[in-house]
């Protein structure tokens, strides 16, 4: 690990320790969660290339296994969460196989309808209980021996799991694999002329990120107790997209920053209503207009020219 | 396999049709081993496709490819680098934000059979830096082992690039005008590094600098309309007539001179 990095890490990872002594831990947890989400999503837009409009089948069918084995078939809380991950990572081996050999928009799209037919499966499928959701899922003592029931404790379950989730996706980024992936997102033709079967490299990246996704979804159905569609429709795969620009694709901290950014614009400007929406999207397109890398991406692109102009 | 002995690359009626129209038609193109082989003809002449053919770019329409004796008319790009034929790109294809040695590095990476371990700290791949930079100092790199691809010159990419391809220690290196868009002091820097390279290996390369191609390559094949127009040294070829009046048009001048011209004006020149 870099030392610059792991300083980054440690910091954030200080900072998030003491962060429920002043902030509303639900609120944090939300942003969590979503971060660990486009962190997840991150790793295929920023390190593959490869744009997903259709993550949030990941994050919301995870949601509802989770949120299912839990209340109705009595699953303790870690295996839940578990079997979210496990079944977003399968749909994710599934949905990559399909979409995996498209490139550019028509993967997009290919992720699109794959997501639209999950959505559309959540709606009629009796176990998610349709409009309703799932309700009241109940917070089981972690490993049978942690009480979750309480917010404070639940924080820094969550915040574990955050950081596991994200010292994940940090290693596949800094190891020999994302080496690879690197290569192919910066000159694909090139890495197949070296001998590298190069829909392989995408597909474990797609399933990893399907995974990480669904550890975030799963996690977030145990939080808010609650599974429901929202987490599954094209709009939560919208979002993702959203944050991940926001803060700053292909960069460690961005995603991190861009959820929590979102987030807290949908808690605290709640009351502006359908307003919210317009702001997000004007914020979106000066992101895209003006600010290409997003805001960690533009403080690294300043720090790095501040540091070669003291080097001159 | 009935491919004579010395010859490790062969074509046989190779062709490829795009929309009715014959890019490549009936080639018979045969490389003998440890020669520099050179596919010149006028623009057009489709030795670009004939090119991506080979290295299975492309599909062919009709016909059959052979490497070693072995028919890899169906077989996937990524599986002939493995057999030992790796391509160059005619717009140097580095990673351009990858340091030199990283660049290096993803060639050398994958005999070691962890380029799908996720779980591992990059530094399992330090192993490699010490033969990435033997490989970039071959090529006259050493000293910019530390900057981005992005950051190196032209010819310097070129450079990189055939340290890149010489990682997998090919047997035959197929060039994609290695020389496109050089300045004069870059191709006889580049000339100089293929002459070397080409010791115990076979080069197949597109060239249009003619002069580059008369000092370079032992064997011309000359592609006019996707056909084979002339075959054999530059000294034969050169001079033959149907390969003076495909490049002049007219009869008169010679195949050097129009070479030079279209040297110089290359730089979009897919055949």
């Amino acid at each position: 690990m870099k030392s610059n990095d792991s300083l980054m890490i440690l910091a954030l990872a200080a900072a998030l320790a003491v962060a429920p002594f002043f902030i509303y831990p639900v609120f944090l947890m939300k942003v969590l969660c979503f971060a660990l989400f486009a962190c997840a999503f991150n790793l295929l837009i920023g390190y593959v290339g490869l744009l997903s409009f259709g993550h949030a089948m990941f994050f919301g069918f995870a949601a509802y296994v989770s949120g299912y084995t839990v209340k109705t078939w009595g699953f303790p809380t870690e295996i839940g969460i578990l079997a979210g991950m496990l079944v977003s990572a399968a749909l994710g081996l599934v949905a990559g196989l399909i979409a995996i050999r498209r490139q550019g928009i028509y993967f997009a799209m290919v992720t699109l309808a794959l997501a639209q037919m999950v959505f559309f499966f959540c709606v009629q499928a009796k176990f998610t209980g349709g409009e309703d959701g799932i309700q009241s899922i109940p917070r089981r003592a972690l490993f049978g021996v942690i009480d979750i029931r309480n917010d404070f404790t639940l924080y820094y379950v969550v915040l574990a799991i955050f950081l596991a989730g994200f010292l994940v996706i940090y290693r596949t980024i800094h190891s020999p694999f994302g080496q690879v992936l690197k290569a192919i997102r910066e000159n694909e033709p090139r890495a197949i002329s070296l001998g590298y079967k190069v829909d392989n490299y995408k597909l474990l990246a797609f399933v990893l990120s399907a995974a990480l996704s669904g550890l975030a979804g799963a996690t977030k159905a145990i939080v808010f107790q609650l599974a429901t569609l929202t987490d599954v429709t094209w709009q939560m795969s919208g979002e993702v997209v959203l944050m991940t620009l926001v803060g700053g694709m292909g960069t460690v901290l961005g995603p991190f920053v861009g959820a929590a950014i979102i987030i807290a614009m949908q808690n605290y400007l709640a009351q502006f209503g359908e307003w919210v929406l317009v702001i997000q999207g004007v914020i979106f397109v000066t992101t895209v207009m003006l600010f290409r890398r997003g805001v960690v991406g533009e403080i690294g692109a300043y720090l790095a020219k501040a540091r070669g102009t003291a080097k001159e | 396999m009935n491919t004579t002995e010395d010859s490790i690359v062969e074509t046989r009626g190779l062709t490829k049709e795009f929309r009715g129209f014959r890019a490549v038609n009936d080639v018979n193109l045969k490389v003998r081993r440890g020669s520099i082989h050179a596919l010149i003809g006028p623009n057009g002449a489709g030795k670009t496709t004939c090119f991506n053919l080979i290295t299975k770019f492309l599909q062919p329409t009709s016909g059959a490819i052979f490497f070693k004796g072995r028919d890899i008319t169906r077989t996937a790009p990524a599986d002939v680098a493995r057999l030992g034929l790796v391509r160059s790109f005619q717009i140097s294809a580095t990673f351009p934000n990858l340091n030199l040695v990283e660049n290096v590095r993803i060639a050398l990476q994958r005999p070691l059979g962890n380029s799908f371990h996720f779980w591992r700290p990059e530094s399992t791949l330090s192993s490699l830096d010490g033969r990435a930079l033997e490989l970039l100092d071959a090529v006259g790199l050493s000293e910019y082992a530390g900057l981005t691809a992005v950051e190196l010159p032209y010819g310097r990419k070129r450079a990189l690039e055939i340290a890149t391809t010489l990682a997998l220690d090919p047997e035959l290196l197929l060039l994609d005008e290695p020389m496109a868009g050089m300045a004069r002091e870059d191709i006889s820097r580049v000339s100089a590094l293929i002459r070397k390279i080409s010791q115990n290996r076979t080069i197949l390369m597109v060239e249009h600098n003619m002069s580059v191609v008369a000092d370079l390559c032992d064997q011309i094949t000359v592609l006019a309309r996707g056909e084979v127009l002339a075959e054999g040294s530059y000294s034969v070829v050169s001079r033959n007539p149907a390969v003076i009046e495909a490049y002049m048009g007219t009869g008169q001048g010679s195949a050097e001179s129009a070479g030079q011209s279209s040297g110089n004006a290359n730089g979009g020149t897919h055949g």
